[in-house]
């Protein structure tokens, strides 16, 4: 199987751990990563709270890039990006006008074939939970997860086209799949105020410190997600020393790829000791 | 209270027009469910909750709207446009209203956040991509605001997540002529 791929630029530096837990687990699982030549920043929040056309011509720059590559499916790891580019996606197929606005301003012609995928939409729904399984050498056995979606991935449903926006499923599947054991809980997602993060740190720990007491009260040893931004704020926001995990890093466990040393010392919270009491480390 | 007019003299239905035009969302359909406000994780922070400036526009009080906090403390979860029963999608909506009130040289409420938008955009301007040890410089000299979050930045920094040098897009030429043509179009 083979997937473009835009890593984002959050792949080198906060979200390090994904980048290479997912670079791993794909390898596994035989899938192969083409990353598109000379991708740009998909522009993030501050593009479409200041200048909607900026926030959709620099992710078009990326759908541009991926049409030339030909490699498939354009892959996205990071929801926040994800969402940058659906949104894209959703103006070029249903308004005219904006299209060729875009096409002008990009200078391409835009291939409303190309598919634009969530990663953890192509581990589930490309590669499939029997693969997964197959892969399996050490079953999260006794590791019981929040599983945590967030915003980006799901909402606005109209633009992400993806799981129930309410009570999605796909990160809880694939922990099934891998042995874990993901608890039932209320807040998989409710937003956990990244986008304040740098400026209202006290409203963000409240919302931060609600999602996490939750997750704990649910009966959770940590929480797993498939988003950047969620993974630092909910690390350094918290004070109950609750791991979070990118879904690939699990996968790496319970596939037992090697070197997730460097994953763990990448971890605010370090998750290494809770992995080694259920014999995972 | 005396019917309110906006400051500027246009009527109050320009304003809604115009709010309409921008978000491409139809704001008569609101019929004050409050679901948006129930859902919103902001909402309680906020000076005027989603479901009341919806009703604000409707009214044509642009001043208020525009210069809300609300506008500003909004964090796009999307949680109203996804629970809305008249599929208003409010979090476009407030994309709208920031861009509206930065076009009219309207001074943010919540200064620090268009300051760090302001920042973020001109790192992506400068490399093509984010580079956030210049990014949060650039905004800590902007906002003047030193020594809020230094520590978790020193984190970050201490697990080598901040990379001091930043990764540059070649496309240069591209991606001047996309931030002139999407500044200019304004």
């Amino acid at each position: 199987m083979r997937f473009s791929y835009f890593p984002g630029c959050t792949d080198h530096s906060t979200s390090y751990e994904y980048g290479r837990s997912t670079e791993a687990v794909l390898e596994k699982l035989g899938v192969e990563l083409v990353e598109i030549e000379d991708w740009n920043c998909c522009g993030a929040a501050a593009t479409h709270s200041l200048n909607h056309l900026l926030s959709l011509c620099l992710p078009a720059r990326n759908i541009s890039k991926a049409q030339a590559a030909q490699a498939g499916p354009l892959v996205v790891p990071c929801a926040g990006c994800f969402n940058m580019l659906k949104r894209t996606e959703f103006a070029m197929k249903h308004d005219e006008v904006k299209r060729q606005e875009i096409e002008e301003i990009v200078q391409f012609t835009y291939d409303p074939s190309l598919e634009i995928l969530a990663l953890i939409d192509v581990v589930l729904n490309r590669v499939g939970l029997d693969q997964i399984r197959q892969k399996v050498t050490k079953p999260l056995k006794g590791l019981k997860t929040a599983c945590y979606y967030g915003c980006a991935l799901v909402r606005h449903p109209k633009i992400t086209g993806l799981d129930d926006p309410e009570n999605p499923q796909y990160i809880d599947q694939i922990m099934r799949a891998i042995g874990a054991e993901p608890v039932k809980w209320s807040y998989k997602v409710d937003c956990c105020g990244a986008d304040l993060a740098l400026t209202y740190g006290n409203i963000v720990q409240k919302m931060v410190g609600k999602i996490v007491s939750m997750a704990k009260e649910a009966g959770a040893d940590c929480m797993v997600t498939s988003c950047g931004l969620c993974q630092a704020n909910l690390e350094m926001r918290q004070d109950m020393a609750l791991p979070i995990f990118y879904f690939t890093e699990l996968m790496g466990v319970a596939f037992d790829v090697e070197n997730r040393e460097r994953w763990w010392r990448k971890h605010v919270i370090n998750p290494k000791g809770l992995l080694e009491t259920l014999g995972l480390g | 209270m005396l019917p309110h007019r906006d400051p500027i003299g246009q009527s109050p239905h320009s304003f809604l027009r115009e709010v309409e035009k921008r978000s491409g969302e139809n704001l008569n359909l609101c019929y004050q469910c409050l679901k948006c406000t129930v859902g919103c994780p902001t909402a309680p922070y906020m000076d005027i909750r989603p479901n009341s400036l919806i009703r604000m526009i409707q009214m044509g009080r642009k001043k208020e709207v525009l210069e809300s906090s609300a506008i500003w403390l909004c964090v796009s979860c999307e949680t109203c446009g996804t629970r809305c029963p008249n599929q208003i999608d409010i979090g476009v909506l407030m994309d709208a209203l920031r861009e509206m009130a930065v076009d009219e040289g309207i001074h943010a409420k919540e200064k620090n956040i268009h300051l760090l938008h302001e920042a973020f955009i001109q790192s992506i301007r400068r490399g093509g991509r984010v580079h956030e040890a210049t990014m949060l410089i650039d905004y800590k000299l902007r906002s003047k605001d030193f020594f809020t979050d230094l520590l978790p930045g020193i984190k970050l920094f201490m697990k080598g997540k901040i990379p001091l040098l930043p990764s540059l897009v070649k496309g240069r030429g591209e991606m001047k002529r996309i931030f002139e043509r999407c500044t200019k179009a304004k």
